[in-house]
């Protein structure tokens, strides 16, 4: 469960001061897909990152599963990180000069997971996120745009996080390849009850969720549960 | 992350910027040969100088005429120049002191030689049958001088290799043919095996001549030049010294030692002597050497602190999916490790190569030893592990997110 009291963020870079987040308070129960909406520099990345257990809020609490995350070292963060969440980057963040396999398997190798298994799942982990085979061996920076983003996918399912927080994760997919992502979380939430949360700038894609949460200027303005709930069915 | 992942991370790491790879580990390449190189030119020095020291004679005391000036090493007051010493003092010191092999009495003195057509400036030494003991000689062809020779002031001669070559030509028979010794005529009767030009005095290029003979003929007086005293072993060395010193102090009737009219030398001291010399120049040439792997070093260092800025993003993301910071910190410290190893691996075969070339071009012959061997690859794990350090703390000190952003 993820709970944030009053959390905030200031960014200080000498004399400029800027609030990028300025009291944000919610709670998301296990097994919820909530998609996070709003403008351009509201801070919804920022808000990711904190949730992510990347960056640490300079105001508020942030709670995962009951633990107040201010209390922990940075290598029990790391080890949050490593074994409850799968992030998607808004900038993907792919290792350069190095192959997609390897890319997915990098989770697996600070888990510590043997090596046979590593590609075993970091092959499934990719073909849910809807890459074809043909390019698991390629650079990652000979790779297009959509096929970027689905490698950046793949990384953050191979773990088998109980929490998946996707920053525009369908941004550079057609509507199809984007479907088959947005598939992908469905599945994760409705048939393993993994939490989700994704950032998104286009309302259909918002629509998968059970909940919407809008943000602008660091602050929330709406937190509603989702209208209509458009639901996609896995292609066999 | 177990070793063998984080190997393959270090292998791919340094295979992506090979150019500056291959730059930085040239660094220690350079340092490490120089130091393996040069300290073995350094140990080879120091061989050669015992060996031909050594090859003068085995346990060797030396007493020469005239007084000792200071302390330390004893310094003749002009060799030859002095007459103190006598055959008689040689004789008295073969009976009268314990654990000797041999002495040989010397009296040296440069000459015209000449044979039928050629002549030749050469060293004269008159001597007794115990040189061959004291000198570590062996005759070649026919034989040395015998204690009959000595007795009968015979005027017979041994020629040293290369004076026989100078006077008979190459390949011709010395022995039996006659020469002439300023203006007395000798019988060759032997001619020595080389020993190869070594310290004072090239022993190949010598006409030895009996003791008596060369008092008689040549001289027209018998001091002697010097005295030379081979012990039974090294351990008796000291102990013959004193003995020596105090029967001739005797002989002389110098109560005080200070005053001695003749002095003696060790050849251990000479040797002790010659090391520190060398000893010394072998530092010199490590120091050289080790100032070369210091720069080396730093060039490490500097990489890895390029290698670290560079990288940043790719360190933020590797946190940011869960690597801890000592995850971050041993990747580059491997990889430091790594390349100064590589690098020293590379620079001791250099430097054996360089060494081998040395002893090949016959200037002097290296000797590479295993410490010096050892010691270089710990030496560049060493510098790996203390300028990799800094650099792999930084990253691993990095704030995911900041990191992330860095551009
Ligand atoms: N490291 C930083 N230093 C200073 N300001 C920052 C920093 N990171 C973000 N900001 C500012 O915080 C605000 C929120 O940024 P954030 O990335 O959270 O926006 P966003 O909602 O994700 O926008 P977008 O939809 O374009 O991705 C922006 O105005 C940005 O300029
Ligand atoms: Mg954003």
């Amino acid at each position: 469960m993820i709970e944030v009291h009053d959390v905030g963020k200031t960014y200080s870079n000498g004399s400029v001061v800027f609030e990028a987040l300025k009291g944000i308070s919610f709670k998301i129960h296990d097994g919820e897909f909530v998609a996070i909406m709003g403008p351009s520099g509201s801070g919804k990345s920022t808000l990711m990152h904190v949730l992510g257990a990347l960056d640490t809020p300079t105001k508020g609490k942030y709670f995962l599963d009951g633990k107040d995350t201010s209390k922990l070292s940075d290598d029990e963060l790391a080890d949050i990180r490593k074994n409850k969440i799968g992030f998607v980057f808004q900038s993907f963040n792919l290792l350069p000069r190095t192959t997609v396999l390897r890319n997915v398997m990098l989770p697996l190798i600070y888990a510590g997971t043997e090596k046979e298994e590593r590609e075993v799942r970091a092959k499934a982990a990719l073909r849910a996120a809807g890459l074809d085979e043909s390019h698991f061996e390629h650079k990652s920076n000979e790779l297009s745009g959509g096929q970027i983003q689905r490698v950046a996918i793949a990384r953050a399912l191979v773990n088998n996080p109980s929490l998946i927080l996707a920053d525009e994760p369908t941004g550079n997919l057609d509507t199809k390849t984007g479907d088959i992502v947005l598939g992908t979380f469905q599945r994760l939430n409705e048939e393993e009850g993994r939490t989700i949360v994704l950032i998104t700038h286009e309302p259909e894609v918002a629509e998968h969720a059970d909940r919407i949460i809008f943000i602008k200027d660091g602050l929330i303005v709406s937190d509603s549960k989702a209208h209509t709930k458009r639901t996609i069915h896995h292609k066999t | 992350m177990s070793i063998t992942d984080i190997i393959f991370e270090t292998f791919t790491a340094l295979r992506a910027n090979k150019v500056r790879t291959g730059l930085t580990m040239l660094g220690i390449v350079i340092g490490i040969s120089s130091v393996i190189a040069l300290v073995s030119i350094g140990n080879g020095a120091q061989a050669s100088i015992n060996a031909s020291i050594q090859s003068i004679g085995s346990n060797l005391i030396i007493v020469m005429p005239g007084a000792s000036r200071g302390a330390g090493v004893t310094v003749s007051a002009g060799r030859g120049s002095a007459q103190t010493l006598t055959l008689a003092d040689a004789t008295a010191i073969a009976s009268g002191v314990q654990n000797i092999a041999g002495v040989a009495p010397e009296i040296s003195s440069r000459k015209q030689v000449t044979a039928k057509g050629t002549n030749t400036n050469t060293t004269i030494t008159g001597t007794t049958p115990a040189y061959t003991t004291v000198r570590n000689f062996e005759v070649d062809d026919g034989q040395f001088i015998s204690d009959a020779n000595v007795s009968s002031n015979a005027k017979v001669a041994v020629l040293g290799p290369t004076t026989a070559t100078d006077l008979f030509g190459d390949g011709n028979e010395a022995v039996g043919q006659n020469i002439r010794i300023g203006a007395v005529q000798f019988k060759v009767i032997g001619v020595t095996k080389a020993k190869g030009g070594s310290g004072f005095q090239n022993p190949d290029d010598a006409v030895y001549i009996p003791v008596t003979s060369d008092g008689l003929f040549l001289q027209g007086n018998e001091y002697l030049s010097d005295i030379s005293i081979s012990a039974a072993s090294a351990g008796d060395a000291t102990q013959v010294q004193t003995d020596v010193t105090n029967l001739l102090l005797d002989r002389h009737h110098i109560s005080d030692p200070t005053l001695a009219d003749f002095s003696t030398v060790n050849q251990a001291d000479i040797i002790a002597a010659a090391g520190s010399v060398t000893q010394t120049f072998t530092l010199l040439l490590g120091a050289v050497a080790g100032i070369s792997l210091l720069v080396g070093g730093i060039g490490i260092m500097n990489m890895m602190l390029t290698t670290v800025t560079e990288r940043t993003r790719e360190i933020g993301l590797r946190k940011a999916i869960g690597a801890k910071a000592r995850d971050v910190s041993r990747q580059f410290l491997v990889e430091s490790v790594v390349l100064t190893f590589l690098g020293g691996a590379i620079g001791v075969a250099l430097g054996m190569i360089v060494s081998r070339l040395v002893s090949a071009s016959g200037l002097i012959q290296t000797h590479v030893s295993s410490g010096s061997v050892l010691l270089a690859f710990g030496v560049s794990a060493g510098i790996g592990i203390v300028f990799g350090y800094y650099p792999a703390r930084r990253a691993s000190k990095l704030n995911p997110i900041e990191a992330l952003r860095f551009e």
